[in-house]
């Protein structure tokens, strides 16, 4: 369904966009508002997070946005009604990005239900490789959620193509070593890295961390489908408000 | 699909895709240490000439009379170099940190006690080191923070979060993600992605392994029952190793039961009620979180017991019900530190007096020929201001008062 979609998508627009918020940051309203923003902004996916605690794999930037929004008493359920209102009233797709621990004490197949219920059609999640992840991936795709596995420049070739057995949708390449929100220098490695994933899967590519500039995204035309911008619109957010997100999306391709 | 470093439904490896190849390369490198004989031949000769391995198995003579049951056996780990069993766990990856030719340790640390471990493991092994902590631990723990930066060791407050040991252990993931390169990670505890649950407890069968044969020497039987305090399980799992296979040994863990469980103030993730199955910090165990799965925040007197989480081999002995687990409150750790001060000349480690309180709970009602073990983990020294503190010592408070003002001057 997402692959659909993105290749349809491509017809249009050389390299497409997916944003990111944090549910619930600055609150409840504010995100919706926020989400209202960026779509109109012509982005073409957005990744919904549901805050956790132990947010290990992001930067300080979305982790302080999550602990601001777990702060504020955002709860899962209030993510779930969120998510519903959001794919109710826009029309791209939209992804859940959390960390296992929330699906695990929800349960794999409640979680995956009311996701589907909530009109998301994806999930990132990437403390749960797929060692770990057989019925968490059995969950997700008995409920037509596309499970998105991460590739790492780190990984071996080997390790890439096991990966790839799992992906639906498409894959999340990170763009380096670390964690969300820091510095990416986009350099020729990375084509090395991008066409060791393209060996490996026909599935689409989108691209993540350290993207965070029309320059950034001019760089990764033609060699991925999606640039996922997340830290920086945040960050933008933060210092400049609402508006500000919605005009760099828009000036961003 | 494999599933590696189980512990019944315990344990596992649940880490972003970035460090897999870096866990796997260290998988790889324990394993082949841990079948290398010279390993722990290399180990044991360390531990013997730069820390004092063996350490004691001392006969608390006059705690026994005192309470009139078994004979109590404490063993000695406040005598290792840096004052706690810490050092076990660190040495040996230090030696594991040469074999795969990195330069650059990182840490989190609670108390503490392992991040001055970690900064005199780097120190003498010439690895540059940062040790995460987080912002909390390092106002309580300040003599410790001196101490790592006197050892040559960056030490990074952690401001996120609840600011305390898991939030340490998140900065610390984080920087592992950026750096693995050049970087290990020396994990404290027996927690954490596979290995080192399994690694951890490797290096603290050390202690296992001196104690059952100093009890037999010295008592000439087997101990009716082992305590040990539990914050991630790393000390408690090595004292436990000597006797995991005698099912008439009793072995008791015991958790911070902070200002009571009923308060919901404590770190007692198996004693309580409160805990529940998740997954954190790159493993399956018992945590303190809610519904939704948001990690609770703890509390204990003791910084290195107050923790989220537990050993997954742990969690797997307490459903197996090979282990049982009891928490003491503060106010009971403070008395039992006194207690053994005045009866034993031994000052104990907060953390370790929660397994002193734990034996001292039920030593009355032990039968008088029994034997019971328990691990003095560390010494209390680095504690004087929070024991100072909670006993209210005026002295101290004006000494305090007098050196800041000779600071202020």
């Amino acid at each position: 369904m997402l692959e659909d979609y993105i290749r349809n998508k491509q017809k249009e627009k050389d390299i497409l966009l997916m944003a990111h918020v944090v549910l619930g940051y600055p609150s409840i309203e504010e995100t919706f508002e926020l989400v209202r923003t960026i779509v109109e902004a012509g982005v073409d996916l957005m990744e919904l997070q549901i805050p956790f605690s132990e947010p290990i794999a992001d930067g300080p930037v979305i982790l302080h946005a999550s602990q601001a929004a777990l702060a504020g008493g955002v709860r899962v359920d209030d993510c779930f009604r969120l998510a519903r209102k959001i794919t109710d009233a826009f029309d791209i797709p939209f992804l859940f990005m959390t960390y296992y621990n929330v699906v695990f004490k929800r349960g794999e197949e409640r979680f995956f239900a009311e996701t589907r219920e909530a009109g998301i059609c994806g999930a990132i999640v990437p403390d749960i490789p797929p060692e770990e992840g057989e019925s968490f991936m059995a969950a997700a795709t008995a409920n037509n959620i596309d499970p998105i596995f991460i590739l790492a420049p780190t990984s071996s070739s080997e390790r890439i193509s096991y990966l790839a057995r799992f992906g639906r949708g498409f894959f999340y390449c990170v763009a380096r070593k670390g964690v969300t929100g820091a510095k990416t220098d986009f350099s020729s490695e990375l084509d090395e890295f991008l066409d060791r994933c393209r060996g490996a899967t026909q599935l689409p590519l989108a691209l993540g961390f350290g993207v965070s500039s029309k320059e950034d995204v001019q760089f990764l035309r033609g060699k991925v489908e999606i640039a996922v911008v997340g830290s920086q619109a945040l960050r933008l957010l933060n210092t400049n408000g609402t508006k500000a997100v919605g005009d760099f999306f828009a000036k961003l391709r | 699909m494999d599933k590696t470093g189980y512990y019944g439904t315990f344990g596992g490896a649940f880490i972003p895709e970035i460090l897999s190849t870096t866990l796997e390369q260290l998988q790889l490198g324990f394993k082949e240490a841990k079948e290398d004989p010279a390993f722990w031949s290399t180990y044991q000769g360390l531990m013997s000439t730069y820390s004092c391995r063996p350490t004691p198995l001392t006969h608390a003579e006059n705690l026994s009379r005192h309470f009139g049951g078994p004979q109590i056996y404490l063993k000695r780990e406040d005598l290792n170099h840096t004052g706690a069993h810490k050092l076990n766990n660190v040495m040996g990856q230090g030696l594991l940190v040469q074999r795969m030719g990195k330069t650059r340790v990182i840490a989190e640390t609670g108390a503490g006690q392992h991040g001055v471990a970690t900064a005199t493991m780097a120190a003498k092994f010439g690895y540059s080191c940062t040790i995460y902590m987080g912002e909390v631990d390092v106002a309580r723990q300040r003599p410790n923070v001196f101490w790592m930066e006197q050892l040559g060791a960056t030490v990074v407050p952690v401001r996120d979060g609840a600011r305390i040991l898991k939030d340490a252990i998140n900065e610390a993931l984080r920087d592992w993600s950026t750096n693995m390169d050049t970087t290990h990670y020396v994990l404290g505890t027996a927690c954490g992605p596979h290995p080192y649950p399994e690694m951890v407890s490797y290096f603290q069968s050390i202690v296992g392994t001196e104690v059952r044969e100093q009890i037999l020497r010295q008592s000439g039987r087997a101990p009716t029952r082992v305590y040990a305090c539990v914050g991630g399980g790393s000390n408690a799992l090595g004292v436990f190793s000597g006797f995991l296979d005698d099912a008439e040994v009793e072995l008791v863990g015991v958790e911070a039961g902070g200002e009571g469980l009923e308060t919901h103030k404590h770190a007692a993730r198996l004693a309580s009620e409160h805990g529940s199955v998740g997954v954190a910090q790159g493993y399956k165990t018992y945590f303190l979180q809610d519904d939704d799965g948001q990690m609770l925040e703890t509390h204990s007197v003791a910084a290195g017991l107050d923790y989220i989480g537990v050993s997954p081999i742990l969690s797997a002995y307490h459903e197996e019900g090979r282990v049982r687990f009891e928490a003491a409150t503060d106010e009971e750790v403070l008395e039992a530190t006194r207690l053994v001060m005045r009866k034993e000349g031994i000052i104990p480690a907060l953390e370790s007096a929660h397994a002193l309180a734990g034996a001292f709970r039920e030593a009355p009602e032990m039968n008088g020929d029994g034997v019971v073990i328990i691990n003095l983990s560390g010494r209390g020294d680095k504690d004087i201001f929070t024991i100072a503190d909670a006993l209210g010592d005026t002295a101290w408070k004006s000494f305090i008062i007098t050196k800041a003002e000779e600071y202020r001057a």
